[in-house]
């Protein structure tokens, strides 16, 4: 069985959870875990579209 | 005299069965050091989390290191890889992940589980700080 992930779905199942992970090792309570991970999560796919975006300016 | 050589002994010795225990399953099982200190859910939310991004690392026809010491981007490679544990293990045995990279995801599945394994460590190191109390 191969799984074929595009490179946008590939960034976000990574983000996804690596969020996770970090939001439960680096927080104390479960709503401070909460708030890391999501915050995360969104930094991470955010500087995902900011760089997707960077290297299309540059290519023109 | 006496009691004050044995307190002197406690304080030096930090170390606790489940301070030891802990990190040694958290390795081998992701998530288990959080599990067998009851923290049900957090050490579920990590198995499921590390062990989906090696699993779908080794579906996108990723790459598994082994500890050969030649290059050292291969080293770095296996010390990541190697922080997944039992994953690890099982992988190796059962001759998984040992094909070319023919495509550019399968690159990225090889660091799914690099990183699958770095987070591994990181939960690791989380559990023993649960054990000696530095964490709820």
């Amino acid at each position: 069985m191969t799984i074929t992930l595009n490179h946008f779905s590939a960034a976000a199942v990574f983000a996804l959870f690596a969020s996770i992970v970090f939001g439960i090792t680096h927080r104390e309570t479960t709503r401070e875990m909460v708030k890391y991970g999501l915050y995360c999560f969104a930094m991470f796919l955010g500087g995902v579209l900011v760089a997707g975006w960077a290297m299309w300016v540059l290519r023109k | 005299m006496a009691n004050s050589t044995t307190e002197k002994t406690k304080a030096a010795e930090p170390v606790s069965m489940m301070s030891v225990v802990a990190p040694a399953v958290g390795w081998l099982i992701p998530g288990a050091g959080h599990m067998i200190q009851k923290r049900w859910i957090r050490g579920g939310l990590l198995f499921v989390s590390i062990a989906t991004l090696f699993v779908l690392g080794l579906l996108m026809q990723g790459r598994i290191y082994k500890a050969n010491g030649g290059d050292i981007l291969d080293i770095l490679g296996f010390i990541g890889d190697v922080g997944a544990g039992g994953l690890y293990i099982v992988t190796l045995a059962a001759d998984w992940g040992q094909g070319a990279i023919a495509f550019a995801t399968a690159d990225y599945g090889t660091k799914f589980m690099i990183v699958a394994g770095l987070l591994n460590f990181i939960a690791v190191a989380d559990a023993y700080h649960i054990a000696i109390g530095k964490k709820q």
